[in-house]
Formats: C-alpha cells, structure tokens, sequence
C-alpha cells in the first residue's frame, strides 16, 4: 500500500493539489483558430539562439480541470458575500453585481489607452465625471484618477508638496506622521525623500495640540493625518491643527482611508485639508479582490493644482474630452497610462445608484452600527478610548490577555462561529488591539450574532483559554507555521 | 437604498439601545461649523436598470466596432470565458488581502500557483504576487537594485516604454538618483557602445525592455556582462509576456519584471492590470510586494500563507522595502487562470500565431512602395513601420476602415517621424491586414500621383477620389 492513498474525501477537506500536480502531457484547455497564413515556427523567424523550446514545468490540463480546480478554492475562501467581514480600516461593505455587468461592457472594457481621443469619448467622460462626483464629496479643487491604490495616492500627495514647497523656495526635511497611522504613511513618506517625525497621541488617541506646535518647525513640510483616526474617532480639534500647520507654512495630506465615516457628513476640504487621497474599494465598494486592484484618486486644492500628476482629462466648452499633457509644473506620472479605469467605472456606477442621499445614509448607517457594536461588547472587552466612535470601534485583548488569549486567538475563534475576524493588532498605540468595522452593509440581525458569538467567545476564555488558543476547529487548514515559512521560504513549487 | 440591509426600524431601536433620539448626535463629535449642511451634487439615485443604461451609452461612445492594431503596452488579446466565469466567484473577488490564511487558502493557494508561473516563466528563482503595473514594477526593480547595490546611478535604455521612463523619473527625482539615458542602434537594439560609455563604477542598474518599446527583441549575452563586469545589476523589463513562450528568457538577468496584462486581462483603457517581479533567490528579502509562502498546519497538512512581511510597510513602516500595500490580486488571479488554461502548449501554439501573423503583416506591408520597415532585428508581434507619406494622414485613411492602424512614434520618439507602431495579434485576422496593406498602398499611389504632378493637378486627383 501506498504511504498517502488518494480516498475519495467530502470536498470540503479533500487535497486540491496544486495545478502543476495535476498536470499530464498532451492536454490542453484551449483550441486555438486554425492558421490563417502559413504557420512558420519560432526557429524559423527569430532563429535558434533566440528561441524557446518549452517552458518546463508549465501545466498541461484541459478547459474543464481548471473550472474545479479554481471553483475548489473559492470555496476555501470567506468574502463579503459569503458573511459579515468586520475587518477595520478596510471598509469590506457589498460590491454590487451591476458594477462589474458595466465595467465589462464591450468598449468600457476594450478600449485600448491609445485609441484616438475622438474616439474613446465614453472612457474620458467617465474619467472625467468621476473626477467631478471626488471633488464635489472632498470639496477639493480638483482629482487625479491615476494612482493605483491608496499608497500610490499618499505617495503623490506627498510628492506634490515636496513640488509645491520647492516652488515657494524649500522644499523642507520632514513630515509630522502620528503614531496610530497607517504602516503606508510613513512608508510613503520615505519613498518621496522625506523625513518622518513621530507625532505622539493625546490621552483620548487624537493629536496633541501642544506637541504639534513643538513639532511643526520650519523644518517640517507638513502633516499627514487620517481622519476620522485609526481609533475610529474624529479629530475634535482639525480645524485648529490645520490653521497651526498653515501658519507654519506647512501643508496638510489627509489620508481619506476612513472616508466612509464622513461622506456627505463633512468635507475635508472645508476643515483645512489641502490634499486627500480616497481608497475606492473601501469607500466606494469597488470589490478588493483578494489584496486588489484598487485605485486611490487625489484630491487637492487650488495651491496644489499645477502639480496633479500628467495627463489629467479635461472637458472642452464644446463639451469633448481629452487628456491634458501640457502640465509643466506637474509631479509626473505614477503610473502608465489614465489609472485603473476599471476600478474606476465601478466607483462611479456606485455613486450614480446611491446619489448624494444614498452615500449620505450609507455613511449614517456605518456610524451607527459601528457605534453599536462598541456599546453591545465594552462591558467584556476593554474600551481604551471610551469616546463616541465614527465608522469603527477599537477594543481591546486586555483582559483576556490577562488569561493567556490574544487578540488573534479570539480572532481565529470567532471564525468557528462563522465570521470574519476583526483586524487584529491595529492600531500600534492599542496593545492587543480589536479593531471592528461593520460598514453600512451589515444588517442589525448580522450585528446581534456577531456581539453573540463575541460574547461567547470572552465567555470561553474565561471557562477555556486552551480551547481558544487552538481555534479554528472548523476550517480546511488549522493555524498554520508561519515562523517555518518565513525562515525556510518556499515560494513556489518544484518538479 | 437597495445596498442597505437596515430598516428604518432597525436603525430606531440601534438609536434607542444607544440612548439617543437622532442620528445627528452620533455625529455630535465633528464640530458644528465644519459640518457639511447641503445636499452633496451627483448623479443619482439610480436604478439598476438606469445605471446600465448610461454606462451603455458610454461604452457605444468607444472604438468597439475597430480592428486594433494598437499594443505599446497594452495588448488586446482573446479572453477565455472560464477567466471571467471564475473571476466572478463572490468568494475571489470580494475577499480582502489574505492575512487570515485559514479563511483565505483559496486565494492563497492561487497566488503561490501565480508566482510559480511567474517564475518558470521568466527563469527566475521566484516571483512576488504581483505589483501594480508594469511601470511601476520596473520602478520597484529600480529601487530594489539601489538598495541591493547602495550605489545611486541608473542607466535606462531609451527603448524602455517611455511612460515607464516616465514613473521611474518621478521616483528617482527626490533621491537626487540620476538616470542616464542609452539609445538604440540602426538595428532597434540597444546601442552596446553607448552602453559601455554610459556605465561606471556608481551604475546600480541597467533597465533594458524586451522586445523593447519598438518590438526588437535584444540579444543580452554582450549587455549582460558589461553589466556585470561594471558590478550593477540587470532589470529586464517584459510587458509582452506572451512572447516569452516562444523567446528564450535571458538567463542573465537579475530581475525580470514587467507587465502582465497580456494573460487574460482586460486592456480596459490602461488598468488595472498586473505587474509581476521575478528575481534570484538570494535577493528575496529585498523584494518589494507581497510573497505567498508554503508551510504546514498543526496537523501537518500543507497550507499557504503571506510570508517574509517583515519587509513590508504594516511592519516596517519607514523602513520598509516598498510603500505598496495593494497589489494586483485579482488581475493575478486572471493571469493565473489563462496560463493554466492555455497552458504549456496552447501558449506555445497562440505565441506563434502572433509570430507568424506579425511577420506576415510585416512583409506585406515591406513590398508596398515608400514603406519600409526600418529596423531589421528580430521582433515578435510588435514592430516599426516607417509610413509612405504623413503617419497622422495614413492612421485617417485607416480608420476610414475600421482601423486603429497603430502609435505615432513621433509623439515619443521625435527622430521617428512617420513612424508607426503596430502589433498584431490574434484578434486580428488575415481580411483585416489584408485592408490594411491596400490602404497603405493607396495612400503610397496617392502620394505618387500627387508627387508626379503639378500642384493644381494634386488637387483635382483628390477631389476625384472623394
């Protein structure tokens, strides 16, 4: 007998084996079209030396192979559709089927980025109308489109000060980054040749006013700032801290992660921000596909305008669109081509079905449920910043951790009750950090089983911590080594 | 709203168990006079049906009804339905990043499966999951290379894609990095004596794309070592994957990355698409993007999970490898999809029938009078037409015929007047080139005739043919 026979297994916890594993000389999973012209091979036209022979390894399956293999491990995933997916700062909130009926519409979806301007009229105005709907919800001047994802929006923002700050004669050394950001702050930071100085947080998690005007020096180009923060709460004072940072001569960049919370309620343009960026798929339900694409849309205002990245789409008063080259104070591109249009038609086609009231409830709703879930759940986590929340809520491990169980063992658990977990350790400034974000799309009925299964999960840490500490019981795969596959990477199969 | 799953009594009794009687004191915390009083101006509501209908009518507004002869980065290839038949499972593309690996083996699994491609495609010892695009890829090679060298000098073929160029430029400006530009040589190839010129003892990197912006596939033996010899690294920049089925991919190398766009993913007026990083085992930790690693559970069973993060930005912050925090995921997973679909040799088989097809537009095109085809290197599906007569007034006359007839060079490469780009690939069939080249042989007539006669007479033959 052999040392691993092959039963039959329930699908569920069958061995999908990788598509390699599966492959066997001879198959195929396309046909291709006859030849039309006489088929000359590879040696033949770009000769010997040049020419490939075979790619070794390559699979060989048919059409039908591949339909379950990938059917298979759907299923060994958990997505928006499948349950509540209460992770924080990543907005999961429903990605409605239309958008992706209309992202693939023939001509939104074929048309290539050099095709005549004349006759890619459709693809510019949605550019172009999308633009619009980002400033008329920021308050902002005016929107580039062409960052990929909100990083790469961070990363322009913050280049477009360093432009707008050399132009006025200093560019500056540092940005003012507080210390419950986003990893991606201060890694955009570095990238655009800045210096990033720590900003600590005050007693309620919001930035300590008396520690800003120490640290915005001359030296310091400005401030970058999520708001509402990664606590969930709004910054009470932004009107202050923006007027303190201009007087400094400095700019602020608000990274508009946390824009679920304020859409239709307040505009960043209107508390002091200069310069924004927006991450569509969480805020505007563009689908995150497993880790992208996204796109992250910059929005400034009228100081910041000549440097927006080239090209930008422009409506002329006859009523055409084009793409606007001529930019010569511009940051440059960030990117190929317009941006991640794609992403874009579906952003748009969300707004277009919500409209401003729609967006607005949208926003009320996230709130709402977010602040629900805290006040169902601070009697048995802890509540560091006992504040009103906006669009989440951060909790805390620390009286289990006091049993043993962290806050990604109650994460892992709460999967056996058929959830998401939560984003755990997030923010840095909550040790054991429970960071819950609901969004909009998230019925009251969903909420009260999750505080359930919450609840029965402090429960068991009190009764059984061990029990906890091995959860999931329930999925494919248990906890897996990721010390192991962090030492001894294997990043990809081998014959 | 349809998206919303709260009634107005459940919103009620969700206020009351908070103790409050309106939603406007949930958001009591942002002050008064920074509230937003209006009514926000979009579009909107609509409903399902009016959505579809005005994106329909954008979509008409397109060039659906053109054959397309346009590539430059971007290529237009047959999908197959099971990519988007797969593609639209909730459970792939409702999914966020995978760091709950239990919940995420699905993506995860896929991913490992991508970086493996990935890497037999290219040669490479491994792959990352993917990046943005393939400009900003490159990029990436480029600031892994500096970091890899500590040396702060980037030399850049000028057949590089010029929007490549052009990212590059805006990621190097502040580092004070400088980039020195190597153009090519009669043949479309990268000009090897302005290389060696450019090289010294503080050059990083070398980018050099294959085939390159103008459809030349380099021959990188030579480049290769001096390169090395100058002790920087060589990027390969690849935004035609699909003809490395049929080229050797350069051994050399010590990054290969590009685009991916060509496998299965929608050429979507620019993106999103997929770009993807391959390199030698040795350099891992200095790679920017995600990993998916191989480990096992507690029960020994084999899993997958995002691996070596400790260069990534949720961990390092400043420190990290790369700011990028999204990658392509799901355009990964479409790549991922085709090339198991088309696999070792449908892959195999659609990359000659570009080869063939190109060659054949190509030769076609060689005999009409006044054209040429300028640069005799060899190419794939991609090459340079040197036009008889203006490239703007030939592209109209094309597209009197339902044709984008290629790139004007001329808007990238000034010396390259009249020049086009054209790629051929399978969505285009033998009729349509066929149109194509009696174009440009009419367009070549007309211009003789005008040529031959005085400039009276030029106008009366233009009026006949209108």
């Amino acid at each position: 007998m052999k040392e691993h026979p092959r039963h039959a297994r329930p699908h569920i916890t069958r061995d999908e084996n990788l598509i390699f594993e599966r492959s066997s000389p001879g198959k195929c999973g396309v046909d291709l079209p006859a030849p039309e012209v006489p088929a000359a091979s590879a040696a033949e036209l770009l000769g010997e030396d040049l020419s490939r022979q075979e790619i070794p390894g390559f699979p060989e399956v048919s059409e039908l192979e591949v339909i379950r293999h990938f059917t298979r491990l759907s299923t060994w995933n958990y997505g928006v559709d499948t349950g509540l997916y209460p992770l924080g700062s990543c907005t999961m909130k429903y990605n409605p089927r239309i958008n992706e009926v209309v992202a693939g519409l023939e001509g939104l979806a074929t048309d290539h980025p050099y095709a005549p301007a004349e006759l890619t009229q459709g693809c510019l105005k949605v550019l172009y109308d999308t633009t619009r709907c980002m400033a008329e919800i920021t308050g902002m001047d005016a929107v580039s489109l062409q960052p990929s994802a909100g990083a790469q929006g961070e990363l322009s923002g913050i280049l477009m000060i360093h432009a707008c700050m050399a132009d006025r004669g200093n560019p500056r050394k540092y940005v003012l980054i507080p210390d419950s950001a986003h990893g991606t702050n201060p890694a955009s930071v570095t990238t655009s040749g800045y210096q990033v100085k720590n900003l600590k947080s005050d007693a309620h998690g919001c930035v300590d006013l008396g520690e800003l005007e120490l640290a915005m020096t001359e030296d310091v180009a400005g401030l970058m700032l999520t708001i509402p923060n990664t606590l969930g709460i709004f910054e009470v004072h932004i009107r202050e801290i923006c007027e303190l940072v201009h007087r400094k001569g400095g700019l602020v960049y608000m990274d508009g992660a946390n824009m679920n919370a304020l859409v239709g309620v307040a505009r960043p343009a209107d508390f002091g921000a200069d310069v924004m960026h927006l991450n569509v798929h969480k805020t505007f339900s563009t689908p995150h596909g497993g880790g992208g694409p996204g796109a992250g849309p910059v929005a400034v205002r009228k100081v910041l305008e000549p440097y927006l990245p080239s090209p930008m789409v422009v409506k002329s008063p006859d009523g055409t669109y084009s793409l606007d080259y001529d930019r010569p104070k511009s940051i440059g591109r960030v990117r190929a081509f317009y941006g991640n249009f794609g992403v874009v038609v579906r952003t748009l086609a969300f707004i277009a079905a919500n409209g401003g009231e729609g967006l607005r409830q949208s926003t009320q709703d996230a709130v709402l449920n977010a602040n629900y879930v805290m006040r169902k759940l601070q009697d048995l986590y802890e509540l560091p910043y006992n504040e009103p929340c906006m669009h989440e809520c951060v909790l805390s491990d620390h009286r289990q951790a006091a049993r043993g169980v962290h806050t990604m063992d109650i994460a892992k658990r709460l999967i056996d009750y058929g959830f998401h977990p939560y984003t755990t350790a997030f923010p840095l400034i909550v040790p054991g950090a429970v960071m819950i974000e609901p969004t909009e799309s998230a019925s009251k009925e969903e909420l009260d089983e999750f505080i359930e299964a919450m609840r029965a999960v402090a429960e068991e840490v009190e009764e059984n911590p061990e029990f906890v500490l091995k959860a999931p019981y329930t999925t494919r795969v248990s906890r897996l080594d990721e010390a192991t596959a962090a030492r001894k990477p294997i990043l990809r199969w081998k014959e | 709203m349809r998206y919303l799953p709260n009634s107005p009594r459940d919103r009620e009794e969700m206020l009351r168990t908070l103790g409050h009687s309106s939603i406007e004191e949930l958001f009591a915390q942002i002050p008064e006079q920074i509230r937003f009083p209006g009514r926000l101006d979009l579009p909107g509501p609509l409903s399902e049906q009016e959505v579809l209908e005005s994106f329909k009518q954008a979509a008409g507004q397109s060039t659906r009804e053109y054959a397309s002869l346009l590539g430059a980065g971007a290529y237009l290839h047959f999908r197959p339905a099971a990519v988007d038949s797969l593609l639209s499972r909730g459970e792939f593309f409702t999914a966020y990043t995978p760091y709950q690996a239990e919940l995420a083996q699905g993506t995860l699994q896929a991913m490992f499966e991508f970086q493996t491609l990935i890497a037999q495609l290219t040669g490479m010892e491994v792959s990352n999951a993917s990046l943005y695009d393939g400009s900003t890829a490159t990029t990436e090679a480029v600031l892994m290379s500096l970091r890899l060298t500590r040396r702060n000098r980037v030399v850049v073929a000028k057949t590089l894609h010029p929007e490549y160029r052009e990212v590059m430029a805006t990621y190097l400006r502040q580092m004070g990095t400088e980039i020195a530009d190597v153009s090519y040589g009669a043949s479309g190839q990268l000009d090897i004596a302005a290389l060696e010129s450019a090289l010294s003892k503080e050059t990083a990197v070398v980018v050099v794309q294959s085939p390159n912006f103008l459809g030349t596939i380099e021959r990188f033996g030579v480049i290769a070592e001096l390169v090395h010899r100058s002790g920087a690294l060589l990027v390969v920049t690849v935004n035609e994957p699909l003809s490395l089925a049929v080229v050797n991919p350069p051994a050399d190398a010590d990054i290969i990355c590009g685009e991916a766009q060509s496998f299965g993913v929608p050429v979507a007026f620019g993106g999103p698409y997929v770009g993807f990083l391959a390199t030698r085992e040795k350099f891992v930790r200095q790679m920017p993007g995600r990993l998916v690693g191989q480990t096992v559970d507690t029960e020994g069973r084999r899993g997958f999970v995002l691996t070596l993060a400790t260069r990534e930005q949720h961990i390092r912050r400043e420190k990290a490898t790369s700011n990028i925090c999204t990658n392509q995921s799901l355009c990964a997973l479409a790549a991922t999809i085709y090339l198991c679909l088309l696999g070792k040799h449908g892959l195999k088989a659609l990359a000659e029938h570009n080869l063939t097809m190109a060659h054949y537009a190509a030769d076609q095109l060689a005999a009409v009078p006044g054209t040429s085809i300028p640069f005799a290197s060899p190419y794939f599906n991609e090459f340079v037409v040197k036009a008889p007569g203006r490239a703007d007034a030939l592209l109209s006359e094309l597209r009197q015929e339902s044709i984008l007839g290629g790139v004007n060079l001329e808007r990238f490469y000034p010396e390259l007047k009249d020049h086009l780009l054209v790629c051929v690939t399978e969505t285009v069939n033998k009729v349509t080139l066929d149109r194509m080249v009696e174009v440009y042989r009419d367009f070549s007539a007309q211009r003789q005739v005008k040529a031959a006669a005085p400039s009276g007479a030029s106008q009366a033959v233009g009026q006949e043919k209108a």
